[in-house]
């Protein structure tokens, strides 16, 4: 055993063995694990097994980890079209738990577990915490929805599992979670950056300093964020950032995580296989290639997802974690495949939207993008909630802060952007979440 | 000598002005004075009131945009050339005015004007020089 290792193990809980196992045996269990699940899954779920045939294969013709390409790919939409329970590889009676999402574009996405499967979720978020250094005797507070949304119960349980005092304050009010972090002494904080970042804010209009609480890490998912969000966040209060990754239809939160050293983000590969496909054609691409997250769950039994293709841009980095994890890293999620907005013929993304508002105000407004089309053209506007921070009682400032806004965006985006001053609280959040874009363009 | 106001942002919309008031309103908070500032867009309402803190508090906790500012009043009679007497005596002193506006005071024969200065520590320094009163926050609430 290198001295690397044995040094991070010895900070880490007993659960993040499987972290450190080496290579070759992850790769055998993988093998192992992938032929299982596809068997299983081939065997219970009636539209996986219809895809099997078209392709003319069955499960004995995954021999190696390579064969995972054969395989037909699950797609978001196959979710909304088997609602609610179509895709379930286990009977009712041993599903223990559902979660759904808030389904605000039509029928919700269904997931389920047995008690196996929120037993392995419980263990990578243990496993996704102790590598961000918390620990027991930590005291985190989760502000993600509890409820049908998998975020609030999966760092839950998973907090819990790690021996630490767990504050389920859940979403929305503020000025709560800011008493109960002051008057806790909450270490760690599990919400969405964006959340975070209005905290902060609050924050500081109540006076409270948030840099003298003995909060010291967050631990922020749930949406795509920035280089620039985790500046923002760590200036504004103590606390080292970390980015952990997941989706209900894979497990929830703690798909992957950071680990200390903050080189992308490590996936629980001994329970979800991860893939880089080219977004076009679905042809895999080599560790190092940026393209869309395909993942497969490889222990999962209620709603196993097989070649599962997540819309979110990333890289599988190449190398070892100095960590001395063996478990492989792809790089931050700053954007998803459907993120991606055609205006006029230019590519837009949110996130460049989100980095030109930073980088003017210093803050992070909540902001909407709102698509319409005027007479065959597309116009694109984004509003801007007016924040206490950047609210001037002179129309003359705010004037300047609409055209410097106006001015940041049109340079970031290359295309000319309408930009409107909305009212706090006017744009409408879901689940801590805000709801970035509005397209009403028909087409 | 320093009063204290309340400015809300408000999106220029039907209904977008009632709702704050009403709260304010419906909280025994008298408005003694407002005045709003407003582009095709969007305005910004100002408003001196009884009691400012709880004013504020109020609005912020209803998700509102707020912002305290110190303005300073000033009281003329209001009587042609009033208001022309004190703004020409404003300019001998070589301060800017960011914005005013002005209410009367009907049943004591006077207008009051409210003033934003950029800043309002020296303004209140040359005022006082150049003669010109200024009422407390006290004084102009009182009626």
């Amino acid at each position: 055993m290198s001295s690397i290792l044995q040094s991070s193990m010895t900070e880490c809980h007993p659960a993040s063995v499987p972290d450190f196992t080496p290579v070759q045996q992850l790769r055998d269990l993988q093998l192992r694990r992938l032929r299982s699940v596809v068997a299983r899954t081939w065997q219970h779920v009636e539209l996986f097994r219809s895809r099997m045939d078209e392709l003319g294969i069955t499960p004995d013709d995954i021999r190696s980890l390579e064969d995972i390409a054969k395989l037909p790919f699950t797609k978001k939409t196959d979710l909304r079209d088997t609602y609610p329970f179509g895709l379930f590889a286990s009977p009712m009676k041993d599903i223990v738990r559902l979660h759904a999402s808030s389904g605000t574009t039509g029928k919700p996405i269904v997931v389920s577990y047995t008690q196996e499967d929120l037993n392995v979720w419980t263990s990578v978020l243990v496993r996704a915490l102790a590598g961000c250094g918390l620990h027991r005797g930590d005291i985190i507070q989760v502000a993600y929805g509890y409820g049908l949304f998998t975020g609030g119960l999966g760092a839950h349980y998973g907090a819990e599992a790690l021996g630490a005092t767990v504050v389920p304050s859940s979403g929305g009010h503020a000025d709560r979670q800011i008493m109960l972090m002051r008057d806790f002494g909450v270490t760690a904080m599990c919400c969405t950056p964006t959340y975070f970042l209005h905290l902060i804010d609050r924050a500081a209009e109540l006076g409270i300093d948030m840099k003298k609480l003995p909060l010291r890490a967050g631990v922020f998912g749930a949406e795509p964020w920035t280089e620039s969000i985790r500046q923002h966040i760590e200036s504004g209060s103590n606390i080292e950032a970390f980015d952990i990754y997941g989706l209900s239809e894979i497990i929830g939160p703690g798909v992957g995580c950071e680990c200390q050293r903050h080189t992308g983000l490590h996936i629980f590969e001994d329970h979800f296989y991860p893939e880089i496909i080219d977004p076009d054609t679905g042809a895999p691409l080599p560790d190092g290639c940026e393209g869309e997250l395909v993942l497969t769950t490889l222990s999962k039994q209620a709603m196993p997802m097989i070649r599962y293709r997540t819309r979110d841009i990333t890289t599988i980095l190449p190398g070892q974690c100095e960590c001395g994890r063996t478990l492989r890293r792809i790089g931050r999620i700053g954007r998803r495949s459907d993120d991606m907005l055609i205006i006029r013929g230019v590519n837009v993304f949110p996130s460049q939207i989100e980095t030109a508002l930073l980088q003017t105000e210093g803050t992070l407004p909540h902001y909407q993008i709102l698509l319409t089309r005027v007479q065959g053209l597309d116009q694109l506007e984004v509003q801007v909630e007016v924040t206490p921070e950047m609210f001037n009682d002179k129309i003359g400032a705010l004037q300047e802060l609409h055209q410097k806004l106006q001015g940041s965006l049109d340079r970031v985006l290359g295309i000319r952007v309408r930009v409107s001053l909305v009212e706090a609280n006017s744009i409408e959040r879901s689940e801590g979440k805000a709801k970035r874009v509005i397209d009403r363009r028909t087409s | 000598m320093k009063i204290h106001q309340i400015s809300l942002f408000a999106e220029n919309k039907p209904g977008h002005i009632a709702a704050p008031i009403r709260l304010l309103e419906t909280e025994g908070i008298d408005i003694r004075a407002l005045y709003l500032a407003d582009t095709e867009q969007y305005g910004i309402v100002r408003m001196i009131v009884s009691d400012w803190q709880k004013a504020a508090t109020l609005l912020g906790e209803h998700g509102y945009t707020v912002k305290v500012t110190e303005v300073l009043a000033v009281e003329v009679l209001d009587h042609p050339g009033g208001l022309a007497d004190v703004l020409g005596e404003l300019d001998q002193t070589g301060i800017n005015i960011e914005y005013m506006y002005a209410f009367p005071d009907v049943r004591a024969g006077k207008a009051i004007l409210i003033f934003r200065f950029a800043d309002p520590d020296v303004a209140i320094e040359r005022l006082q020089t150049a003669g010109i009163s200024l009422l407390t926050s006290d004084e102009l609430l009182k009626n």
